[in-house]
């Protein structure tokens, strides 16, 4: 028999069990929504959204939005594991550790994929634009897995530290910042009609940003939760 | 342990003897720029610092690669010393070029890409005071320290690069200008080799600094071994 399950085995089964949870308790996505839509909402009243001044932060307000909501979600994904004591059981299964981070990331992308696919469309219902592009689409996906790359490593740290809630965008956001502004430069491009070729440069920067961030995240990933 | 090795009193007199040659050298051997007159004279400690702040979360990220490796709490203390200094010496930076910008840019701040990335870099290592401060355990506080350290300074060029994209307006100095610089000048030969001084001086200082905070947190480690000795 082997003495370990296989990569991908465990890592499904890690998505799997962050999942099927978050299906039966709702907890996270919940929060993650109703707080992205009061952001959005003191967003309008804070700017005075009108059309002309709207179409040129609708980039920002989007990433703002995705960002402070991702907080949430990755706060309460590693601390539901920490306080029920399931991290511990996690690291005592005989598996890759790395197979557990790239669970870990993979669900909370699914997350910040499912509130950006829902904020979107209200969005656009809410000042009666059509948003939707493929390039947005693009630009969401590589933007939010840099972001849940650094920040699964970074909440794994921040959840065992006496401050916790508040360290996580502390710790976060000045890293992040480099996929930030290429992922903003990029929707804003795609909001303002432009092509493809003409936005690559920003494209080709997130997914380099994508891939050095999360191999960093991947071999550093085993430090953070030996014991 | 407890005495102060010889080299490091040597070190202590080089450093002060040289850093009292340095600031007379910026003010009477450098010679005052034409244009910008004596407020140019912040320029040699400016860069200096900013070069020792550069250096020290350099040195940082790799003795944090190094502790993950080898675990010699020796490692740590090093890396903790070297991102205190250089929170100080990147804060003079940012500060020293304030009170240039001020006159020469008519205005303290911009959102240029040097500056930027110096405040940013600044607040990632005030995030791994904080970090270490959260934790109890040494053993995890040196782990996460050197695993942040390793990810911020990665960050922190790839965050110099996303906004150098868009035009600058700071000066290059060494190594050809852009035109559109607003303060940019040549060096004579004066000014060069006093640039070149403050920062062998800097670098000097940065070394001392860095001896004394290791022999510091040596000390730390070794008053938390008595009072625990003290319990038993």
């Amino acid at each position: 028999m082997k003495s370990k399950t296989s990569f991908f085995k465990a890592l499904s089964a890690v998505v799997w069990k962050d999942l099927v949870a978050e299906l039966r308790g709702k907890e996270m996505l919940s929060a993650m929504m109703v707080f992205a839509l009061l952001v959005i909402f003191i967003f309008n009243f804070a700017l005075e959204l009108d059309p002309k001044t709207r179409n040129a932060l609708t980039a920002g307000i989007i990433w703002v939005t995705l960002t402070f909501s991702g907080t949430l979600g990755l706060n309460r994904s590693m601390a539901v594991e920490k306080d029920r004591g399931c991290l511990d059981g996690l690291l005592l299964a005989p598996v890759d550790r790395t197979a557990i981070y790239f669970g870990k990331s993979i669900a909370n992308w699914v997350f910040m994929l499912i509130t950006a696919a829902i904020l979107l469309p209200v969005y656009s219902i809410l000042y009666n634009t059509n948003l939707f592009s493929w390039g947005l689409v693009l630009v969401i996906l590589l933007g939010s897995e840099g972001y849940v790359a650094v920040g699964t490593l970074l909440s794994s740290m921040s959840i065992q530290a006496r401050t916790r809630d508040i360290l996580l965008p502390i710790l976060l956001f000045p890293v992040i910042i480099p996929v930030l502004i290429a992922a903003v430069k990029a929707t804003g491009g795609f909001l303002a009609g432009e092509t493809f070729s003409s936005l690559t440069t920003w494209i080709y920067l997130l997914i380099g940003y994508d891939v050095i961030f999360t191999s960093v995240a991947f071999m550093v990933f085993d430090a953070v939760v030996e014991e | 342990m407890k005495d102060k090795p010889k080299l490091l009193t040597v070190l202590d007199g080089v450093t002060l003897v040289t850093f009292l040659a340095a600031t007379a050298m910026v003010f009477f051997y450098a010679p005052t720029e034409r244009v910008m007159g004596a407020v140019q004279k912040v320029f040699y400690f400016h860069v200096a610092a900013g070069w020792v702040g550069m250096v020290s979360f350099f040195v940082a990220a790799v003795v944090g690669v190094i502790y993950l490796i080898k675990k010699s709490p020796n490692m740590d203390l090093i890396g903790i010393a070297a991102v205190e200094i250089g929170i100080i010496f990147t804060l003079i930076n940012i500060v020293t070029g304030a009170i240039w910008a001020r006159p020469i840019w008519n205005a303290w701040w911009t959102w240029d890409p040097r500056l930027t990335t110096a405040t940013i870099m600044e607040l990632v290592y005030i995030a791994y005071l904080m970090l270490r401060q959260g934790i109890d355990d040494p053993e995890r506080r040196a782990r996460f320290g050197a695993v942040y350290a390793i990810v911020g300074f990665l960050s922190v060029p790839l965050t110099f690069f996303s906004i150098r994209i868009f035009r600058t307006i700071h000066p290059v100095v060494i190594g050809g200008s852009d035109p559109s610089a607003v303060g940019a000048f040549d060096m004579t030969p004066k000014m060069f080799q006093t640039l070149m001084f403050s920062i062998v001086v800097f670098s000097i200082l940065f070394i001392d600094l860095i001896w004394h905070r290791v022999r510091l947190g040596k000390f730390q480690n070794y008053l938390e071994e008595l009072k625990i000795k003290l319990q038993v």
